[in-house]
């Protein structure tokens, strides 16, 4: 599995057995649990339940352009277009019951933890609702302080030790300590991985086309608590650390600029997207998403658990938002930030204005921003996006000659 | 020598040849944008003020909407840059510019040394920028060139509040309905395009020169109430609608010399 392909074609399948596992589990009359992307999987995992994640799947039918069709029977139903786009995908696809591209089995039990979103409260209440079956919800609250504080730590800690009640209830088994503990050490083993092989991409010239984060990303969102990915991801560190040494990357053409990408990708123009980057020789090595699974604590350490769930860069506040941006401009060696204005994502995109004031004051890095959504193509027009490429890449490129004078001078 | 610089817009192309770099031999503005005539239009233009054909051209840069749709270019530059050359050709100290185009309003960052460093375009849809004028001129049965000069004879500044063109469209004919000077709706459409557009001028920081291009810039009414909403003067130059064209040409000869 040295092979170039060899990572890519493990997760692929990894991520693909997921779905497939969780499909003979539901035959089996096993229940199935929906859950949101950053859900403390430990708990539902130590259980040994199979969890689908609505989200992976939503960018998954996006990607294979079947979104707007779900969103549509979403918004016949009465489903405001205002709401997430992931969201009305999901509602579609439980109204039509199944889709063409990807799909998973129905849920037997919910679990929503709002350190991503707020809006999951009321998407995971309404499919409890609809398919009347529990909801475990973990209340993470916004950090509107620097720190999580000791209160709020507790307020998690209490919710963990009562959706171990409620899993007791639907899986019909004793909570186990031993497996929890085997659980919290492979996915803490699993989160360290995913960071690191994600800060190899900032080696120049990078190992990889940016975008490719989001292929390895599927699987520590599916399943960051499994052996196999332990596996997958040292074979990724290998395959990247032998590409650094040997100078190669799957990105294509030169890579004459390297940027931050702020925001889920536009996943029905992902295509699209890749091309034109490519096109300017743009290539993504800055992104805050190798800190979102990369959750440390130690094992047992259920204080440091909470924290570390509640600390997501959604769910801190404005001055550690920016610091996320800074410190992922500054390790991807970045030229300049780009800003995915998504219209699904209110609380992302509506801090940006502030956010890029921040991040710019603090690195001088150009920055520029465009509108679309990440899985409603209506939000999104490919000559928009392009001027606004092009004129960072201006902007960029009027900086590095300025630098390269200096040089020159010196 | 020769170079040419073209500005294919959503709405209007636009072209410039210069001299040796400096000096502006020929211009032309034609009222259909990509996907027309408008862009062949305006070439033969060109070249007919001069005399001259395709072979007396060295190079040609494109830019606007439909910079990518023009087969015969050297070089497709985006008019973020286009314009920050163009109007620092012209207007040495400028350092905030304001473009309001068919399809999209940008405000831009430019360094003393005349180079573009920031910049903040319009987001979610193309309210406030040269088409919702067009629409609201049509809707008013007023020509969009006199625009300006109606909204000078204005009195009592009606609100349009509405960011969607389709609703504030419907608030003017409201307003028609209600009898309201037309003079009047016209100094509201231009408040409400100053209100939105002003936005993006702040976020990127203004700093004096500011200077407003693009076809809209020839609105005197839109230049009132937009330094009414950022507080400062703005300069208009002779060229307005011909800045992007002009610096597609500038870099066009920076191309010949490489």
């Amino acid at each position: 599995m040295g092979s170039k392909s060899g990572s890519k074609e493990l997760i692929g399948n990894l991520l693909a057995e997921q779905y497939q596992k969780a499909f003979e589990a539901k035959a089996k009359g096993e229940p199935i649990g929906w859950s949101t992307s950053v859900f403390p999987q430990e708990l539902p995992e130590s259980f040994g339940l199979r969890i689908c994640y609505p989200e992976n799947q939503a960018a998954g039918i996006a990607a294979k352009k079947e979104s707007l069709k779900l969103c549509n029977i979403a918004e016949d139903k009465g489903y405001s277009i205002d709401l997430c786009s992931y969201a009305r995908t999901n509602f579609g696809f439980i109204e039509n019951g199944g889709c063409e591209s990807l799909n998973m089995p129905r849920p037997d039990f919910l679990l929503c933890c709002n350190n991503i979103c707020n809006q999951v409260v009321k998407w995971y209440e309404n499919i409890s609702k609809e398919l009347n079956i529990p909801l475990i919800m973990i209340d993470t609250t916004f950090n509107n302080e620097y720190e999580v504080s000791q209160a709020r730590i507790d307020y998690i800690k209490g919710q963990f030790e009562e959706a171990i009640k409620q899993l007791e209830i639907i899986s019909g088994k004793k909570f186990d300590p031993k497996k929890f503990e085997a659980v919290m050490k492979i996915s803490s083993k699993n989160g360290k991985l995913w960071k690191y092989s994600m800060s190899l991409p900032s080696a120049k010239p990078s190992p990889m086309n940016g975008f490719d984060l989001f292929n390895y990303m599927a699987v520590i969102v599916c399943a960051r608590g499994k052996k196999e990915t332990t596996n997958a991801f040292e074979i990724l560190i290998k395959e990247l650390e032998e590409r650094i040494k040997n100078e190669e990357t799957t990105f294509r053409g030169e890579e004459k600029y390297r940027i931050m990408m702020e925001g889920i990708p536009c996943w029905p123009y992902i295509g699209y997207k890749m091309k034109t980057l490519a096109k300017y020789g743009v290539n993504m090595t800055g992104s805050v998403y190798p800190d979102a699974w990369a959750l440390e604590y130690e094992v047992n350490d259920l204080d440091g658990m909470a924290k570390a769930y509640s600390s997501m860069f959604n769910n801190v506040n404005l001055d550690r938002m920016s610091e996320y941006r800074i410190d992922s401009l500054k390790l991807g060696k970045c030229d300049g930030a780009f800003y995915h204005m998504n219209r699904s994502c209110k609380l992302m995109s509506l801090i940006q204005y502030e956010m890029q004031r921040k991040v710019y004051e603090a690195t001088g890095l150009p920055y520029a921003g465009f509108d679309g959504d990440q899985a409603d193509p209506r939000c999104f027009t490919e000559a928009q996006f392009e001027t606004r490429i092009q004129g960072l890449v201006e902007v960029m490129e009027e900086k590095k000659e300025l630098s390269r004078k200096v040089m020159y001078k010196t | 020598m020769y170079t040419m610089g073209l500005d294919i817009g959503s709405t209007a192309s636009k072209g410039v040849i210069i001299e040796n770099g400096v000096r502006i031999r020929a211009t032309a503005i034609v009222s259909f944008g990509t996907g027309t005539t408008g862009p062949s239009k305006v070439v033969n233009e060109l070249f007919g003020q001069l005399n001259i054909s395709r072979e007396d051209i060295d190079k040609i840069v494109v830019t606007g909407y439909g910079r990518m749709k023009y087969a015969d270019s050297h070089k497709q530059i985006s008019e973020l840059s286009c314009h920050t050359k163009g109007v620092t050709f012209l207007v040495p100290n400028a350092k905030t510019i304001i473009d309001i185009g068919g399809q999209d309003a940008k405000a831009l960052k430019v360094n003393e040394k005349g180079k573009l460093v920031n910049f903040v375009m319009n987001d979610k849809c193309a309210a406030g920028t040269g088409r919702f004028l067009d629409v609201m001129a049509k809707t008013l049965e007023v020509n969009v060139s006199d625009l300006g000069d109606l909204d000078a004879k204005s009195t009592k500044e009606v609100s349009i509040s509405s960011t969607c063109t389709v609703f504030a469209e419907s608030e003017v004919i409201s307003h028609l309905a209600n009898d309201t000077a037309i003079e009047d709706i016209i100094a509201g459409i231009h408040a409400s395009v100053a209100k939105r557009v002003s936005s993006l001028a702040k976020r990127v920081g203004i700093q004096e020169s500011v200077v407003m291009v693009g076809g809209v810039a020839l609105n005197k009414g839109v230049v009132r109430a937009m330094e009414n909403a950022i507080g400062f003067k703005i300069i208009v130059p002779e060229l307005a609608q011909l800045t992007g064209a002009l610096g597609a040409a500038l870099y066009a000869f920076d191309e010949s010399q490489k």
